[in-house]
Protein backbone atom coordinates (compact mmCIF):
# COMPACT_ATOMS: atom_id res chain seq x y z
CA UNK A 1 0.00 0.00 0.00
CA UNK A 2 1.37 3.72 -1.02
CA UNK A 3 1.87 5.84 1.79
CA UNK A 4 0.79 8.63 -0.31
CA UNK A 5 -2.51 8.97 -2.73
CA UNK A 6 -2.43 8.58 -5.62
CA UNK A 7 -3.87 10.08 -8.47
CA UNK A 8 -7.54 8.96 -9.46
CA UNK A 9 -6.81 9.73 -13.30
CA UNK A 10 -3.79 9.67 -15.32
CA UNK A 11 -3.96 13.27 -16.44
CA UNK A 12 -3.86 14.09 -12.55
CA UNK A 13 -0.28 14.88 -11.37
CA UNK A 14 1.06 14.94 -8.06
CA UNK A 15 4.92 15.80 -8.07
CA UNK A 16 6.76 15.04 -4.87
CA UNK A 17 7.10 19.02 -4.38
CA UNK A 18 4.73 21.33 -5.11
CA UNK A 19 0.95 21.84 -6.12
CA UNK A 20 -0.89 18.58 -8.04
CA UNK A 21 -2.31 19.75 -11.32
CA UNK A 22 -3.99 18.60 -14.45
CA UNK A 23 -2.41 17.56 -17.25
CA UNK A 24 -3.07 17.77 -21.11
CA UNK A 25 -1.16 17.25 -24.44
CA UNK A 26 -0.89 20.04 -26.60
CA UNK A 27 -0.34 19.88 -30.73
CA UNK A 28 2.49 21.87 -31.63
CA UNK A 29 1.02 22.06 -35.04
CA UNK A 30 -2.88 23.08 -34.83
CA UNK A 31 -2.89 23.67 -31.02
CA UNK A 32 -5.62 21.35 -30.07
CA UNK A 33 -5.10 20.35 -26.22
CA UNK A 34 -6.10 16.28 -25.35
CA UNK A 35 -6.37 14.94 -21.92
CA UNK A 36 -3.95 11.94 -21.81
CA UNK A 37 -0.64 10.87 -23.07
CA UNK A 38 -0.80 10.39 -26.79
CA UNK A 39 1.94 10.99 -30.19
CA UNK A 40 -0.80 12.09 -32.86
CA UNK A 41 -2.93 14.60 -33.23
CA UNK A 42 -6.68 13.53 -33.77
CA UNK A 43 -7.60 16.57 -35.14
CA UNK A 44 -4.40 17.79 -37.53
CA UNK A 45 -3.38 14.27 -37.57
CA UNK A 46 0.09 15.89 -36.99
CA UNK A 47 2.70 12.82 -35.60
CA UNK A 48 4.97 12.98 -33.02
CA UNK A 49 4.33 16.97 -32.21
CA UNK A 50 2.71 16.73 -28.92
CA UNK A 51 4.11 18.17 -25.88
CA UNK A 52 3.11 17.89 -22.39
CA UNK A 53 1.56 20.81 -20.35
CA UNK A 54 0.37 22.13 -17.14
CA UNK A 55 -3.63 22.77 -17.60
CA UNK A 56 -4.38 26.32 -15.95
CA UNK A 57 -6.43 26.10 -12.74
CA UNK A 58 -9.57 28.19 -13.67
CA UNK A 59 -12.12 28.01 -16.53
CA UNK A 60 -15.74 28.49 -17.36
CA UNK A 61 -18.83 26.16 -16.94
CA UNK A 62 -19.70 25.06 -20.73
CA UNK A 63 -22.42 22.07 -19.40
CA UNK A 64 -23.88 20.42 -16.68
CA UNK A 65 -26.78 18.35 -14.99
CA UNK A 66 -27.52 17.66 -11.49
CA UNK A 67 -27.52 13.73 -10.99
CA UNK A 68 -30.62 12.68 -8.77
CA UNK A 69 -30.01 8.83 -10.03
CA UNK A 70 -26.60 7.39 -10.29
CA UNK A 71 -25.50 3.39 -9.66
CA UNK A 72 -26.05 2.07 -5.93
CA UNK A 73 -24.06 3.39 -3.46
CA UNK A 74 -22.93 6.60 -5.28
CA UNK A 75 -24.24 9.44 -3.66
CA UNK A 76 -26.65 12.23 -4.81
CA UNK A 77 -27.50 14.64 -6.11
CA UNK A 78 -24.52 15.98 -7.67
CA UNK A 79 -23.45 18.63 -10.14
CA UNK A 80 -21.66 17.11 -12.89
CA UNK A 81 -19.95 19.65 -14.88
CA UNK A 82 -17.71 20.47 -18.17
CA UNK A 83 -15.42 23.07 -17.84
CA UNK A 84 -13.31 24.62 -20.50
CA UNK A 85 -10.39 25.70 -19.06
CA UNK A 86 -8.50 29.03 -19.96
CA UNK A 87 -5.32 28.39 -21.81
CA UNK A 88 -7.47 25.26 -23.55
CA UNK A 89 -8.61 21.57 -22.63
CA UNK A 90 -12.14 20.94 -22.08
CA UNK A 91 -12.57 18.81 -18.56
CA UNK A 92 -15.32 16.92 -16.64
CA UNK A 93 -15.74 17.03 -13.45
CA UNK A 94 -17.89 17.16 -10.21
CA UNK A 95 -19.02 20.74 -9.49
CA UNK A 96 -18.79 21.47 -5.52
CA UNK A 97 -19.25 23.97 -2.75
CA UNK A 98 -22.53 25.18 -4.87
CA UNK A 99 -26.40 23.86 -4.15
CA UNK A 100 -27.18 21.30 -6.72
CA UNK A 101 -30.27 23.11 -7.90
CA UNK A 102 -30.25 23.90 -11.64
CA UNK A 103 -32.06 26.96 -11.03
CA UNK A 104 -28.45 28.24 -9.04
CA UNK A 105 -25.94 27.48 -11.20
CA UNK A 106 -25.03 29.48 -14.50
CA UNK A 107 -23.82 28.75 -17.57
CA UNK A 108 -20.83 30.51 -18.44
CA UNK A 109 -19.78 30.44 -14.65
CA UNK A 110 -16.04 30.76 -13.37
CA UNK A 111 -14.78 28.21 -11.78
CA UNK A 112 -11.56 26.57 -10.08
CA UNK A 113 -10.02 23.52 -9.68
CA UNK A 114 -9.58 21.96 -6.27
CA UNK A 115 -7.67 18.79 -5.18
CA UNK A 116 -8.94 16.59 -2.51
CA UNK A 117 -9.13 12.87 -1.77
CA UNK A 118 -11.63 10.94 -3.93
CA UNK A 119 -14.63 11.55 -1.68
CA UNK A 120 -13.04 8.66 0.84
CA UNK A 121 -12.97 5.31 -2.17
CA UNK A 122 -9.83 3.11 -1.73
CA UNK A 123 -8.51 0.44 -4.40
CA UNK A 124 -8.20 -3.26 -3.12
CA UNK A 125 -5.24 -3.34 -1.96
CA UNK A 126 -6.13 0.12 0.62
CA UNK A 127 -4.28 3.15 -1.47
CA UNK A 128 -5.97 6.40 -1.13
CA UNK A 129 -6.83 8.54 -4.23
CA UNK A 130 -6.70 12.20 -4.84
CA UNK A 131 -9.26 13.24 -7.28
CA UNK A 132 -10.00 17.08 -8.55
CA UNK A 133 -13.19 18.58 -8.19
CA UNK A 134 -14.63 22.15 -9.78
CA UNK A 135 -15.77 25.02 -7.47
CA UNK A 136 -17.17 28.48 -8.15
CA UNK A 137 -14.25 30.86 -8.54
CA UNK B 1 -26.99 -12.42 -42.97
CA UNK B 2 -26.02 -9.79 -40.78
CA UNK B 3 -26.73 -9.26 -37.15
CA UNK B 4 -26.45 -6.67 -34.73
CA UNK B 5 -25.96 -7.26 -31.40
CA UNK B 6 -24.28 -5.17 -28.52
CA UNK B 7 -24.61 -7.25 -24.95
CA UNK B 8 -22.96 -10.69 -26.34
CA UNK B 9 -20.85 -9.50 -29.26
CA UNK B 10 -18.76 -12.16 -28.90
CA UNK B 11 -21.52 -14.63 -28.78
CA UNK B 12 -22.23 -16.04 -32.08
CA UNK B 13 -25.89 -14.27 -32.06
CA UNK B 14 -26.51 -14.62 -35.69
CA UNK B 15 -25.44 -18.09 -35.99
CA UNK B 16 -27.53 -19.25 -32.65
CA UNK B 17 -30.34 -17.20 -34.99
CA UNK B 18 -29.93 -19.64 -37.95
CA UNK B 19 -29.34 -22.64 -35.61
CA UNK B 20 -32.90 -22.55 -34.40
CA UNK B 21 -34.61 -21.66 -38.07
CA UNK B 22 -32.56 -23.22 -40.70
CA UNK B 23 -28.64 -24.09 -41.31
CA UNK B 24 -27.82 -23.45 -44.91
CA UNK B 25 -24.06 -22.09 -44.13
CA UNK B 26 -25.06 -18.72 -45.74
CA UNK B 27 -22.21 -16.22 -44.48
CA UNK B 28 -23.46 -15.03 -41.12
CA UNK B 29 -21.71 -11.64 -40.03
CA UNK B 30 -21.64 -10.83 -36.50
CA UNK B 31 -21.93 -7.06 -35.71
CA UNK B 32 -21.74 -4.40 -33.02
CA UNK B 33 -21.82 -0.77 -33.28
CA UNK B 34 -23.53 0.60 -29.35
CA UNK B 35 -26.83 1.96 -30.23
CA UNK B 36 -26.06 2.30 -34.11
CA UNK B 37 -25.27 -1.72 -34.22
CA UNK B 38 -28.70 -1.90 -36.03
CA UNK B 39 -28.36 0.32 -38.75
CA UNK B 40 -24.87 -0.97 -39.23
CA UNK B 41 -26.11 -4.35 -40.26
CA UNK B 42 -28.96 -2.93 -42.35
CA UNK B 43 -26.25 -0.92 -44.26
CA UNK B 44 -23.90 -3.46 -44.58
CA UNK B 45 -26.53 -5.89 -45.79
CA UNK B 46 -27.86 -2.98 -48.46
CA UNK B 47 -23.51 -2.52 -49.12
CA UNK B 48 -22.86 -6.52 -50.02
CA UNK B 49 -25.90 -6.08 -52.30
CA UNK B 50 -24.59 -3.07 -53.82
CA UNK B 51 -21.86 -4.51 -54.08
CA UNK B 52 -23.08 -7.23 -56.72
CA UNK B 53 -22.43 -9.92 -53.71
CA UNK B 54 -25.78 -11.31 -53.47
CA UNK B 55 -29.22 -10.37 -53.95
CA UNK B 56 -30.99 -11.91 -50.65
CA UNK B 57 -29.67 -10.84 -47.18
CA UNK B 58 -31.35 -10.70 -44.25
CA UNK B 59 -30.35 -8.03 -41.63
CA UNK B 60 -31.40 -8.62 -37.52
CA UNK B 61 -31.02 -6.44 -34.93
CA UNK B 62 -31.82 -8.23 -31.47
CA UNK B 63 -30.80 -7.33 -27.90
CA UNK B 64 -31.59 -9.07 -24.40
CA UNK B 65 -31.56 -6.01 -22.05
CA UNK B 66 -30.15 -6.23 -18.52
CA UNK B 67 -31.81 -3.61 -15.79
CA UNK B 68 -30.95 -0.04 -14.55
CA UNK B 69 -28.82 3.10 -15.67
CA UNK B 70 -26.51 2.35 -18.93
CA UNK B 71 -23.53 3.96 -19.06
CA UNK B 72 -20.86 5.15 -16.55
CA UNK B 73 -17.69 7.03 -16.26
CA UNK B 74 -14.07 5.20 -16.17
CA UNK B 75 -13.56 1.72 -13.89
CA UNK B 76 -11.14 -0.13 -14.57
CA UNK B 77 -7.83 0.50 -12.58
CA UNK B 78 -7.92 1.98 -9.12
CA UNK B 79 -11.50 3.40 -8.10
CA UNK B 80 -14.82 3.85 -9.08
CA UNK B 81 -15.04 7.20 -11.33
CA UNK B 82 -18.87 7.49 -11.52
CA UNK B 83 -19.84 10.22 -9.13
CA UNK B 84 -16.57 11.44 -8.75
CA UNK B 85 -15.61 13.36 -11.83
CA UNK B 86 -19.41 13.60 -12.69
CA UNK B 87 -21.31 11.22 -14.68
CA UNK B 88 -20.72 8.85 -17.25
CA UNK B 89 -24.57 7.59 -17.05
CA UNK B 90 -26.43 8.24 -20.05
CA UNK B 91 -29.33 10.48 -18.82
CA UNK B 92 -26.41 12.48 -17.56
CA UNK B 93 -24.38 12.43 -20.66
CA UNK B 94 -27.45 13.29 -22.85
CA UNK B 95 -28.63 15.59 -20.12
CA UNK B 96 -24.75 17.52 -20.59
CA UNK B 97 -26.03 17.58 -24.54
CA UNK B 98 -29.15 18.90 -23.71
CA UNK B 99 -28.10 21.75 -21.30
CA UNK B 100 -25.64 22.74 -23.74
CA UNK B 101 -28.89 23.62 -26.63
CA UNK B 102 -30.25 25.74 -23.34
CA UNK B 103 -27.47 27.75 -22.88
CA UNK B 104 -27.13 28.62 -26.25
CA UNK B 105 -31.03 28.83 -27.37
CA UNK B 106 -32.84 29.16 -24.12
CA UNK B 107 -34.37 25.80 -24.20
CA UNK B 108 -36.55 24.66 -21.11
CA UNK B 109 -37.22 21.76 -18.94
CA UNK B 110 -40.84 22.11 -20.42
CA UNK B 111 -39.76 22.10 -24.36
CA UNK B 112 -37.25 19.00 -23.35
CA UNK B 113 -40.98 16.73 -21.20
CA UNK B 114 -43.20 18.08 -23.88
CA UNK B 115 -41.45 15.76 -26.29
CA UNK B 116 -42.42 12.96 -24.27
CA UNK B 117 -45.82 13.94 -24.15
CA UNK B 118 -45.16 13.64 -27.67
CA UNK B 119 -43.74 10.62 -28.16
CA UNK B 120 -45.75 8.72 -25.11
CA UNK B 121 -49.21 10.14 -26.98
CA UNK B 122 -47.60 8.37 -30.18
CA UNK B 123 -47.11 5.09 -28.62
CA UNK B 124 -50.83 4.77 -27.37
CA UNK B 125 -51.27 3.96 -31.26
CA UNK B 126 -48.85 1.50 -31.41
CA UNK B 127 -49.68 -2.04 -30.43
CA UNK B 128 -45.85 -3.04 -30.74
CA UNK B 129 -44.88 -0.38 -28.04
CA UNK B 130 -43.58 -1.49 -24.22
CA UNK B 131 -45.73 0.97 -23.34
CA UNK B 132 -49.05 2.97 -24.37
CA UNK B 133 -49.49 5.05 -21.88
CA UNK B 134 -50.60 9.14 -22.25
CA UNK B 135 -48.72 10.98 -20.17
CA UNK B 136 -49.57 14.52 -19.72
CA UNK B 137 -46.88 17.47 -19.14
CA UNK B 138 -47.43 17.71 -15.37
CA UNK B 139 -47.15 13.80 -15.25
CA UNK B 140 -43.72 13.96 -17.17
CA UNK B 141 -42.16 17.20 -15.05
CA UNK B 142 -43.03 15.32 -11.85
CA UNK B 143 -41.91 12.29 -12.67
CA UNK B 144 -38.65 11.28 -10.79
CA UNK B 145 -35.68 13.60 -11.51
CA UNK B 146 -32.80 10.94 -13.15
CA UNK B 147 -30.82 13.37 -14.19
CA UNK B 148 -31.42 17.41 -14.88
CA UNK B 149 -33.79 17.95 -17.11
CA UNK B 150 -34.48 14.60 -17.88
CA UNK B 151 -36.97 12.97 -15.65
CA UNK B 152 -37.81 9.04 -15.61
CA UNK B 153 -40.53 9.60 -18.16
CA UNK B 154 -38.07 11.09 -20.33
CA UNK B 155 -35.35 8.26 -20.45
CA UNK B 156 -36.09 5.29 -22.57
CA UNK B 157 -36.98 2.01 -21.72
CA UNK B 158 -34.87 -1.21 -21.29
CA UNK B 159 -36.98 -3.95 -23.19
CA UNK B 160 -35.73 -6.89 -24.96
CA UNK B 161 -36.61 -6.77 -28.48
CA UNK B 162 -35.67 -7.87 -31.97
CA UNK B 163 -36.31 -6.63 -36.05
CA UNK B 164 -35.40 -7.67 -39.11
CA UNK B 165 -35.59 -6.71 -42.45
CA UNK B 166 -34.65 -8.54 -45.93
CA UNK B 167 -33.01 -6.73 -48.04
CA UNK B 168 -33.14 -7.76 -52.00
CA UNK B 169 -31.54 -6.56 -54.97
CA UNK B 170 -34.05 -4.26 -57.57
CA UNK B 171 -33.30 -7.52 -60.14
CA UNK B 172 -34.68 -10.28 -57.78
CA UNK B 173 -37.05 -7.86 -56.26
CA UNK B 174 -38.73 -7.37 -59.82
CA UNK B 175 -38.21 -11.17 -59.97
CA UNK B 176 -40.32 -12.10 -57.14
CA UNK B 177 -43.14 -9.21 -57.72
CA UNK B 178 -42.56 -8.17 -54.57
CA UNK B 179 -45.39 -4.85 -54.92
CA UNK B 180 -44.28 -4.22 -50.94
CA UNK B 181 -40.69 -3.65 -51.49
CA UNK B 182 -39.14 -0.39 -49.84
CA UNK B 183 -36.25 1.43 -51.84
CA UNK B 184 -33.41 2.58 -49.57
CA UNK B 185 -33.02 5.44 -51.21
CA UNK B 186 -29.49 6.79 -49.02
CA UNK B 187 -27.70 4.68 -46.55
CA UNK B 188 -25.04 6.60 -44.59
CA UNK B 189 -22.60 5.55 -41.52
CA UNK B 190 -20.38 8.72 -39.81
CA UNK B 191 -17.93 8.24 -37.15
CA UNK B 192 -17.32 11.19 -34.70
CA UNK B 193 -15.41 14.23 -37.01
CA UNK B 194 -13.06 16.13 -34.56
CA UNK B 195 -14.42 18.44 -32.07
CA UNK B 196 -12.94 20.28 -29.61
CA UNK B 197 -14.73 18.85 -26.52
CA UNK B 198 -15.81 15.16 -28.19
CA UNK B 199 -14.00 13.29 -26.11
CA UNK B 200 -15.18 14.50 -23.25
CA UNK B 201 -18.40 15.56 -24.16
CA UNK B 202 -19.44 13.15 -26.82
CA UNK B 203 -20.51 15.09 -29.54
CA UNK B 204 -23.87 13.66 -30.65
CA UNK B 205 -24.63 17.00 -33.27
CA UNK B 206 -21.43 16.78 -35.36
CA UNK B 207 -21.48 13.05 -36.54
CA UNK B 208 -25.58 13.32 -37.13
CA UNK B 209 -24.96 16.69 -39.12
CA UNK B 210 -22.51 14.91 -40.96
CA UNK B 211 -24.17 11.29 -41.33
CA UNK B 212 -27.03 13.68 -42.50
CA UNK B 213 -25.09 15.88 -44.96
CA UNK B 214 -24.45 12.14 -46.62
CA UNK B 215 -27.86 10.74 -46.52
CA UNK B 216 -29.39 13.81 -48.35
CA UNK B 217 -26.65 14.09 -50.64
CA UNK B 218 -26.87 10.05 -51.72
CA UNK B 219 -30.52 10.33 -51.86
CA UNK B 220 -30.83 13.79 -53.71
CA UNK B 221 -33.69 14.87 -51.09
CA UNK B 222 -33.79 18.14 -48.95
CA UNK B 223 -35.00 17.82 -44.96
CA UNK B 224 -38.11 19.44 -46.56
CA UNK B 225 -39.06 16.53 -48.94
CA UNK B 226 -39.06 13.69 -45.90
CA UNK B 227 -42.59 12.82 -44.40
CA UNK B 228 -41.57 11.05 -41.19
CA UNK B 229 -39.00 10.50 -39.15
CA UNK B 230 -37.67 8.11 -36.96
CA UNK B 231 -35.06 9.40 -34.84
CA UNK B 232 -32.92 8.44 -31.76
CA UNK B 233 -34.86 10.01 -28.66
CA UNK B 234 -32.61 7.71 -26.37
CA UNK B 235 -33.60 10.97 -23.88
CA UNK B 236 -36.00 13.42 -24.58
CA UNK B 237 -32.93 15.99 -24.68
CA UNK B 238 -31.58 14.34 -27.76
CA UNK B 239 -34.42 14.15 -29.74
CA UNK B 240 -34.38 18.02 -29.09
CA UNK B 241 -31.10 18.03 -30.76
CA UNK B 242 -31.80 16.35 -33.66
CA UNK B 243 -34.52 18.18 -35.05
CA UNK B 244 -31.71 20.69 -35.80
CA UNK B 245 -28.90 18.13 -36.57
CA UNK B 246 -31.39 16.59 -39.27
CA UNK B 247 -31.96 19.81 -40.63
CA UNK B 248 -35.77 19.42 -40.13
CA UNK B 249 -35.79 23.11 -38.53
CA UNK B 250 -33.04 25.74 -38.68
CA UNK B 251 -30.52 25.80 -35.76
CA UNK B 252 -31.93 27.53 -32.50
CA UNK B 253 -35.73 26.36 -34.16
CA UNK B 254 -36.36 22.88 -32.11
CA UNK B 255 -38.07 24.04 -29.53
CA UNK B 256 -40.36 25.74 -31.55
CA UNK B 257 -40.65 22.93 -33.32
CA UNK B 258 -42.30 21.20 -30.16
CA UNK B 259 -44.19 24.15 -28.96
CA UNK B 260 -45.99 24.53 -32.39
CA UNK B 261 -46.74 21.03 -32.89
CA UNK B 262 -44.57 20.58 -36.20
CA UNK B 263 -43.35 17.15 -34.90
CA UNK B 264 -46.53 15.38 -33.53
CA UNK B 265 -48.56 13.05 -35.90
CA UNK B 266 -50.28 15.29 -38.49
CA UNK B 267 -47.77 17.94 -38.21
CA UNK B 268 -45.22 19.51 -40.91
CA UNK B 269 -42.56 16.55 -40.54
CA UNK B 270 -44.26 13.47 -37.81
CA UNK B 271 -41.00 12.81 -35.49
CA UNK B 272 -41.00 9.05 -33.43
CA UNK B 273 -44.60 7.78 -34.37
CA UNK B 274 -44.24 4.44 -33.14
CA UNK B 275 -44.09 6.21 -29.81
CA UNK B 276 -40.24 6.30 -30.04
CA UNK B 277 -37.51 4.60 -27.94
CA UNK B 278 -39.06 6.20 -25.02
CA UNK B 279 -42.03 4.49 -25.21
CA UNK B 280 -41.41 1.53 -27.76
CA UNK B 281 -38.43 0.68 -25.82
CA UNK B 282 -34.48 0.87 -27.18
CA UNK B 283 -33.31 -2.60 -27.23
CA UNK B 284 -29.72 -1.21 -28.04
CA UNK B 285 -29.31 -3.74 -31.35
CA UNK B 286 -32.45 -4.06 -32.64
CA UNK B 287 -33.61 -0.26 -32.46
CA UNK B 288 -31.43 0.51 -35.77
CA UNK B 289 -33.91 -2.09 -37.61
CA UNK B 290 -36.76 -1.86 -35.94
CA UNK B 291 -36.92 2.36 -36.66
CA UNK B 292 -36.62 1.34 -40.51
CA UNK B 293 -39.26 -1.58 -39.87
CA UNK B 294 -41.47 1.70 -38.72
CA UNK B 295 -40.90 3.86 -41.50
CA UNK B 296 -41.50 0.78 -44.07
CA UNK B 297 -44.72 0.24 -42.61
CA UNK B 298 -45.93 3.96 -43.53
CA UNK B 299 -44.68 3.81 -46.60
CA UNK B 300 -46.67 0.75 -47.22
CA UNK B 301 -49.49 2.68 -45.85
CA UNK B 302 -49.57 -0.33 -43.33
CA UNK B 303 -49.25 1.81 -39.87
CA UNK B 304 -52.89 2.18 -38.77
CA UNK B 305 -54.03 4.51 -36.52
CA UNK B 306 -50.64 5.94 -36.32
CA UNK B 307 -50.40 6.38 -40.36
CA UNK B 308 -48.65 9.27 -41.97
CA UNK B 309 -51.06 9.94 -44.63
CA UNK B 310 -49.21 10.01 -47.93
CA UNK B 311 -46.22 9.21 -46.56
CA UNK B 312 -43.53 8.60 -49.63
CA UNK B 313 -39.98 9.70 -48.14
CA UNK B 314 -38.92 8.52 -44.72
CA UNK B 315 -35.86 9.03 -43.01
CA UNK B 316 -34.31 6.75 -39.99
CA UNK B 317 -31.24 7.90 -37.40
CA UNK B 318 -29.82 6.16 -34.56
CA UNK B 319 -26.08 7.57 -32.82
CA UNK B 320 -24.40 5.55 -30.40
CA UNK B 321 -22.08 7.16 -28.24
CA UNK B 322 -18.29 6.35 -28.58
CA UNK B 323 -19.82 7.48 -31.76
CA UNK B 324 -21.49 5.97 -34.73
CA UNK B 325 -24.53 7.42 -36.63
CA UNK B 326 -26.51 5.81 -39.14
CA UNK B 327 -28.75 7.36 -41.57
CA UNK B 328 -31.43 5.75 -44.13
CA UNK B 329 -34.06 7.31 -46.43
CA UNK B 330 -36.37 5.14 -47.36
CA UNK B 331 -39.01 5.66 -50.09
CA UNK B 332 -42.04 3.83 -51.08
CA UNK B 333 -41.86 2.81 -54.60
Amino acid sequence: MSEKSLPAVSYLKIPDEGDPYLEGHKCGNCGAVFLGERSVCSKCFSRDNMSAIKLEETGVLHSFSVVYRSFPGIDVPYVSAIVDLDGGGTVKGNLINIEPDPEKIDFGMKVKLTYQDALGRKDKEGNSYLSYFFEPA
Amino acid sequence: MYCGNLGQANAMVGQRILQEIGQTGIPVVNCANACATGATAFREAWMSIKAGMYDVVLAVGVEQMGKGLLGGAGGGDGIPKEGLLGSGTMPCVFAEAGMEHSKDHGTTFEQFAKISVKNHHHSTMNPKAMYQIETPLDVVMNAEMISYPNTKLMCSVNVDGSAAAVLVSEKKAKELGMGRAVRVRASALASDPYTDRDLVMPDVNACTRLAAEQAYEMAGVGPEDINLVELHDCFATAEMLHYENLGLCKDGEAGKMIDEGHVELGGKVPVNVSGGLLSKGHPLGATGIANIYEVCTHLRGEAGERQVEGARLGMTHVIGLGTACGIHILEKV
